[in-house]
């Protein structure tokens, strides 16, 4: 066992070049579809939770994405949207998006009535009360959802190599068709620090976002 | 003027048989304090948020300080309107003191200015300054009461509208705070509309009750008027008028002396005996009276004596109060009761 971690850490040091490129491109992939995902899915979900009769449907629809496996949605893009880094990035994008969406849209209908009406009564701006009442009081729970987005990205995005996309599935990749465990490595453990580096890092930021709850029982 | 006039506001929610509000018309004196008393789903709630808009009226006018509230922005209209709520609506991710400067904020007052008015208002509402810092899951149920308070009375408001602000609070924290409302309101002359459907609580704050029945006012009246004359049986049924002691409670010492035949035994007074003040209540006298076993208590002002409460004084006013229940309006004049305003 050890010997295999020799042996990979020999194999990085013989590709540095290629690893942090592929590592850098890791984080750019997943870092773009999260943030594609935001873009999407803030606005999306305040307007789901203003109009939750009819967002209903698009909240059942994009929660309903979540039940398709990752590999699934990564193979599903190749015949449609072809390979390479794009392809990649939607596919991503698509895996973010519920996780973050439900979020935005639970935090922000979670914040009590009458918290909200008592700003209204204060005399808020509809646009006051979004950001200075109900976006503050949804943070912690839209960190969490792209928190679990992140982590799921992360490790998805090493299916990306299998597309095109590049990545540190790359490795993974690579080491399987040679039979090579050693290489897989190379991609799977900075992988996994990757994903764990964000969610501890997440974890601590919905804990700065949430100094009200600090202390409190349930 | 008038500080609110209301005329036959309605409010019909969609899908509702009936509206909630019903073409009900009213005047609010300025330095008022109105209490709206009736039981549960009568539209108590749904006449407050009228006057902040927080539900448009789907008839009727209501005029503010003299100015049609619909003339005004909606924004601008409600930060001159302070708001306090049984659920106290703080923002729970704002500390005490940023809670307080909210409308301050929104008015653009500098920060000196903003600084200075929270100190003043957790002096007046009887929170230590080292509150200021905390968020409101750290204080108790009456203390996020005294931050409302504080928080719909920042800007300094002519009006101040009120929803069971202590209906959550147990009876002692309840009359505490009952106490310090008075006291705040005989300091700054707001105009005030206070729901409740606690009579007792109508009954200690109010200049003047607006007793609702489904969406209509059944009666608008002095507390004492509304117990000695109500004007129907909801009324009488609502707020207990038959009680002889809820009754005693509102008239004063010195409203009841010398109402009674003097007999010559109640001149001899014991020093001992605990003495009544004037401006006592009937029901504490009589308590008085009963517990010292005797049939007249001397009533001291200033450290001078000034009469003589008898039993015979108690019951020569009791009928007065009696025999106007359920009689006509004439009847229902009753000493001791505060002028109308
Ligand atoms: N937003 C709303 N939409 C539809 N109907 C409403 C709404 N708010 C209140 N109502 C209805 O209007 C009526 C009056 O309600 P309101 O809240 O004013 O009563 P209330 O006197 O404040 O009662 P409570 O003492 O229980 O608070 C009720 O029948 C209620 O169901
Ligand atoms: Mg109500």
């Amino acid at each position: 066992m050890f010997e295999l971690f020799r042996t990979s850490y020999a194999y990085y040091l013989a590709n540095q070049d290629r690893f942090w490129m592929e590592l850098g491109r890791h984080v750019v992939l997943s870092g773009s579809a999260l943030a594609i995902s935001l873009i999407v899915c803030i606005p999306l979900g305040i307007w789901a939770a203003r109009h939750p009769a009819s967002a209903q449907y698009v909240i059942n629809a994009v929660g309903a994405l979540r039940l398709i496996p990752s590999l699934a949605i990564l193979f599903l893009a190749l015949p449609y949207l072809g390979t390479g880094f794009g392809p990649a990035l939607i596919a991503l994008t698509i895996l973010a998006l519920p996780p973050v969406l439900i979020n935005v849209y639970a935090g922000i209908l979670g914040v009590e009535r009458a918290v909200v009406e008592a700003a209204q009564a204060m005399g808020m701006t509809a646009r006051q009360q979004l950001l200075q009442i109900e976006l503050p009081l949804a943070l912690p729970a839209i960190i969490a959802g792209v928190r679990t987005a992140t982590v799921e990205v992360v490790s998805s995005a090493t299916l990306a190599a299998f597309i095109g996309g590049g990545g540190l599935g790359i490795f993974v990749t690579r080491g399987f068709a040679l039979f090579e465990p050693r290489i897989m490595l190379v991609g799977a453990i900075p992988v996994a620090v990757l994903a764990l580096i964000c969610e501890l890092i997440l974890g601590l930021l919905e804990r700065w976002a949430s100094p009200h709850r600090q202390g409190r029982a349930s | 003027m008038s500080m609110i006039i209301a005329e036959s506001l309605t409010k019909q929610f969609s899908r509702e048989s009936r509206p909630a509000v019903d073409a009900v018309s009213f005047t609010v004196e300025p330095g008022e304090l109105i209490v709206l008393l009736g039981p549960s789903g009568c539209g108590k709630t749904t006449l407050l948020k009228m006057i902040n808009r927080l539900y448009e009226p789907t008839g009727g006018t209501l005029l503010i300080d003299g100015v049609d509230a619909r003339s005004l922005p909606v924004t601008q209209l409600r930060r001159r309107i302070g708001y306090a709520i049984q659920q106290t609506g703080l923002f729970p991710h704002l500390r005490v003191e940023q809670n307080i400067a909210v409308v301050p904020q929104l008015l653009g007052w500098a920060r000196p200015r903003i600084e200075a008015r929270t100190n003043e208002l957790l002096d007046l509402v009887g929170l230590p300054c080292d509150f200021r810092g905390r968020y409101p899951h750290q204080l108790s149920g009456g203390q996020q009461q005294r931050v409302g308070l504080a928080r719909a009375l920042a800007a300094d408001p002519a009006i101040m509208l009120m929803d069971e602000p202590f209906g959550a609070l147990d009876a002692i924290t309840r009359s505490r705070l009952q106490d310090e409302l008075l006291g705040i309101q005989r300091k700054l002359h707001k105009t005030i509309l206070f729901v409740t459907h606690d009579i007792e609580e109508a009954l200690r704050l109010a200049d003047r009750i607006i007793v609702m029945n489904d969406g209509r006012i059944a009666q608008f009246d002095t507390p004492l008027a509304i117990l000695t004359c109500p004007s129907n049986r909801f009324v009488e049924q609502l707020t207990g008028a038959n009680d002889v002691l809820r009754r005693l409670s509102l008239l004063t010492v010195a409203a009841a002396l010398g109402h009674g035949r003097r007999s010559a035994a109640a001149a001899g007074a014991v020093a001992d005996l605990p003495p009544l003040r004037p401006q006592d209540d009937l029901r504490f006298a009589l308590t008085q009276l009963l517990g010292a076993g005797e049939s007249s208590l001397p009533v001291i002002d200033d450290g001078r004596e000034v009469g003589q409460l008898t039993l015979a004084d108690l019951r020569a006013i009791l009928p007065q109060t009696i025999a106007a229940v359920g009689a006509s309006q004439d009847g229902c004049n009753v000493a001791g009761a505060a002028p109308q305003t």
